[in-house]
């Protein structure tokens, strides 16, 4: 096996592991929040053995440095209790959930093998800064510049969310 | 040799179950914030998995909108669990059920 492959393999069950630990943690949000960058930090390593290099540095930027502070800005704002899971539902609620995500399983390990194509051959560039630059600036600049005006509307809502007074 | 494009998928697919498991369990509103974001970056790993399969790059644009998008969803969504937390004392889902028929 190649390197790229067993970094994928190591790193990937590393996600899946810290996910669960976020997901499951029920006591502590912060150490919640701490297992959410460990997700996303594996996940960069993730994107790299993908050949998604500038991807996996805006990953790390991104999600663990600036989404993750922001949650754990909150969690320090707010005087967290422990939490529950929800109450338990109907046996007949939860025999249909059990048998749906047998049904979703089953159609997933039969017909997606089958429906995906090869892996080709990519260029000595391929995801590199300039590369998917590149694609960004010359493909996709409307769809670049709208999201501009997304992150705006984000500021703004989220600044008149949080204030305590409008004047 | 690259690694399959099915076990890329696999690997999205499990993190968005359990991403969805977070989602519709919990009942803390920052975890099922973050929970979302996992659901987010699970679709992520499939974006750039088909994107190298195809040797394309247009899948790692997606990726970018979807960080840009996350971002925002976090921005206003914290700030809707401060202005909750404000005026209910608790961030418990259950609590919050005026628009819940």
């Amino acid at each position: 096996m190649s390197a790229p492959a067993v970094f994928f393999y190591l790193f990937g069950a590393a996600a899946v592991v810290s996910a669960l630990a976020m997901v499951l943690n029920v006591r502590n949000t912060v150490a919640a929040a701490m297992s959410l960058v460990v997700t996303m930090i594996s996940l960069a390593v993730v994107y790299v053995t993908l050949e998604a290099h500038l991807v996996a540095a805006l990953q790390i930027l991104v999600y663990a440095g600036a989404i993750v502070v922001v949650f754990l800005f909150v969690v320090m704002l707010l005087n967290l209790r422990r939490d529950t899971f929800a109450p338990s539902r109907q046996l007949l609620t939860k025999g249909a959930g059990v048998v749906l995500a047998l049904g979703v399983a089953g159609a997933f390990l039969q017909l997606v093998p089958q429906a995906l194509p090869t892996v080709q051959e990519i260029p000595p560039d391929f995801g590199s800064y300039a590369a998917v630059g590149r694609t960004l600036y010359r493909d996709f600049v409307l769809p670049f510049e709208v999201t501009s005006f997304l992150l705006l509307a984000a500021i703004v809502g989220a600044v008149v969310l949080a204030k305590r007074r409008l004047d | 040799m690259p690694v399959p494009l099915a076990h890329v998928i696999a690997l999205s697919a499990i993190l968005f179950a359990i991403g969805t498991v977070g989602a519709l369990s919990r009942r803390n509103l920052v975890v099922i914030l973050m929970s979302i974001e996992l659901m987010l970056n699970a679709a992520n790993v499939a974006f750039l998995g088909f994107a190298r399969a195809w040797a394309s790059l247009d899948g790692h644009v997606m990726v970018l909108m979807v960080i840009v998008v996350a971002a925002a969803e976090v921005a206003v969504g914290l700030g809707i669990v401060i202005a909750l937390f404000r005026n209910r004392e608790s961030v418990d889902v259950e609590e919050v059920s005026l628009l819940k028929w």
